[in-house]
């Protein structure tokens, strides 16, 4: 199978790459590490007429130590790069747990953090995982440079609240706050396959043991990112026990309304992610 | 619409005239005529078209051409060297941990990227190295044995051979 023709830009910069975007329209494609692009137009799923290449944009790479404590993730870095950061590893733990869930080695070498997120594959890790940790995205376009939270970015399947022209530059964290914890717990049919259900967590507990915070995100039950917001209430004001857990992940499953695929039914997903929040909870206890 | 590029594959140098959607399994396999790398899925699933590009295995069916200039490319024709098989073939040869042949150039690849990095990998990151590469032929179990033998061999300097008592 052959991808449809296309013009192929490479730009030296931001700017050019925003200038070639714009020109495109909805016809034009940024292209980061291709890993989801290239099999797409392998297939003709998408036939970008422009496709507009990132590679070149090492102003787009790296990862950064905010002063407070938190990151700055370009939106080129490669997953590789995330995945063997000791930056990371320290100062957002769950991003360094989740990486080796995504896909195989292979994909990591070549796929973006950047591109995983504008992607907006509801199978996707990165962006429950950046939504529970308050993340926020940096995007240039046309007419200057905006931020946008996690919890404001994803629309719907395959949608992002990104512009035509509009280019995700890099992923803000803030540090953790003194007593989270995180956990992140997905299954899939076989080790780096699409997840059948998926739950990111972060639970931040205070002086008196009770739970202060708590921030929860599924994939792959949805059509992108979902914000399990009763889940997150129903945890607040007690500490994490067997009870709590329970009822957690009972109300997961209840608030969720999963689509039924060749994978899994609507009803074995909504199994999985009452059990996929238990495990994940029952981590953070112990 | 075609373009000219400058390639390193194997270390020779290449100036190619391709095609702007090709990818960089394309033009090993329809410009340079190295068909060792295998065309499978063509989605980044199967990893029976794994190449290695500065060190690394990628997926060559899903990484389009422009991007490998610039960069040193290896396939399984490069693997050997000029005194024979490369320590990883033998040991594959050894074990019989090829059976159909079709996803081995792309183990070979996966498996060398590793072993190039870290020659006592275990079992585990064995796997890990190799979950992006299917083989529905052998169960993975003689791949195994042949990348853990490969890796004893290229940390001891010894023959495959020699180290599992093989005339």
């Amino acid at each position: 199978m052959k991808p449809g023709p296309f013009e192929y830009v490479r730009p030296a910069s931001v700017e050019e790459a925003i200038a070639a975007l714009e020109d495109g329209g909805y016809d034009a494609k940024p292209l980061a590490g291709g890993q989801s692009l290239i099999p797409a137009m392998n297939f003709r799923l998408a036939q970008p007429a422009v496709l507009v290449d990132l590679e070149d944009l090492d102003e787009l790479r790296g990862i950064r130590a905010r002063e407070d404590g938190g990151l700055i993730i370009g939106a080129m870095t490669l997953h590789r790069e995330l995945e063997r950061s000791t930056l990371v590893a320290e100062r957002a733990p769950l991003v360094a747990e989740v990486m080796p869930w995504i896909a195989h080695p292979q994909i990591r070498n070549r796929g973006t953090v950047g591109g995983s997120l504008a992607h907006a594959d509801p199978a996707a890790e990165l962006p429950s995982v950046m939504q529970v940790l308050d993340a926020v995205l940096h995007v240039r376009g046309p007419d200057g440079g905006r931020t946008i939270p996690v919890d404001e970015f994803y629309l719907g399947l395959f949608t992002t609240a990104l512009e035509p022209g509009e280019l995700l530059t890099a992923i803000e964290i803030p540090p953790l706050p003194a007593g989270a914890t995180c956990a992140f717990e997905e299954v899939s049919r076989r080790h780096g396959d699409f997840a059948l259900a998926g739950v990111a967590v972060v639970v931040e507990t205070g002086a008196d043991g009770a739970v202060a915070r708590a921030r929860m995100s599924l994939l792959s039950v949805g059509d992108g990112p979902v914000l399990a917001e009763r889940t997150m209430a129903s945890l607040v004001g007690r500490a994490l026990s067997a009870e709590s857990i329970r009822d957690a992940a009972a109300i997961t499953a209840e608030d969720l309304d999963p689509p039924s695929d060749i994978h899994a039914s609507a009803a074995f997903r909504r199994h999985l992610a009452g059990v996929l929040t238990h495990r994940a909870l029952d981590r953070l206890r112990a | 619409m075609k373009q000219i590029l400058e390639l390193r594959v194997n270390g020779d140098r290449h100036e190619v005239g391709v095609p702007t959607h090709f990818t960089l399994l394309e033009t090993l396999r329809y410009v340079l005529g190295l068909t060792g790398s295998k065309q499978g899925c063509d989605k980044g699933d199967c990893g029976a078209c794994t190449v290695i590009v500065d060190g690394e295995a990628v997926l060559s069916c899903i990484m389009p051409v422009q991007e490998a200039e610039g960069r040193e490319v290896r396939t399984v024709e490069g693997i050997a060297g000029r005194r024979g098989a490369h320590p990883l073939q033998k040991a594959f040869d050894l074990t019989g941990a090829a059976q159909c042949g079709f996803c081995t150039p792309g183990i070979l690849c996966s498996a060398l990227a590793l072993l190039e990095v870290n020659p006592q990998a275990d079992r585990d990151e064995i796997a890990r190295a190799l979950s992006g590469n299917l083989c529905r032929c052998t169960g993975y179990t003689k791949i195994f044995e042949a990348v853990l033998l490969a890796g004893q061999a290229m940390s001891s300097g010894r023959e495959p051979a020699e180290i599992i008592g093989e005339p």
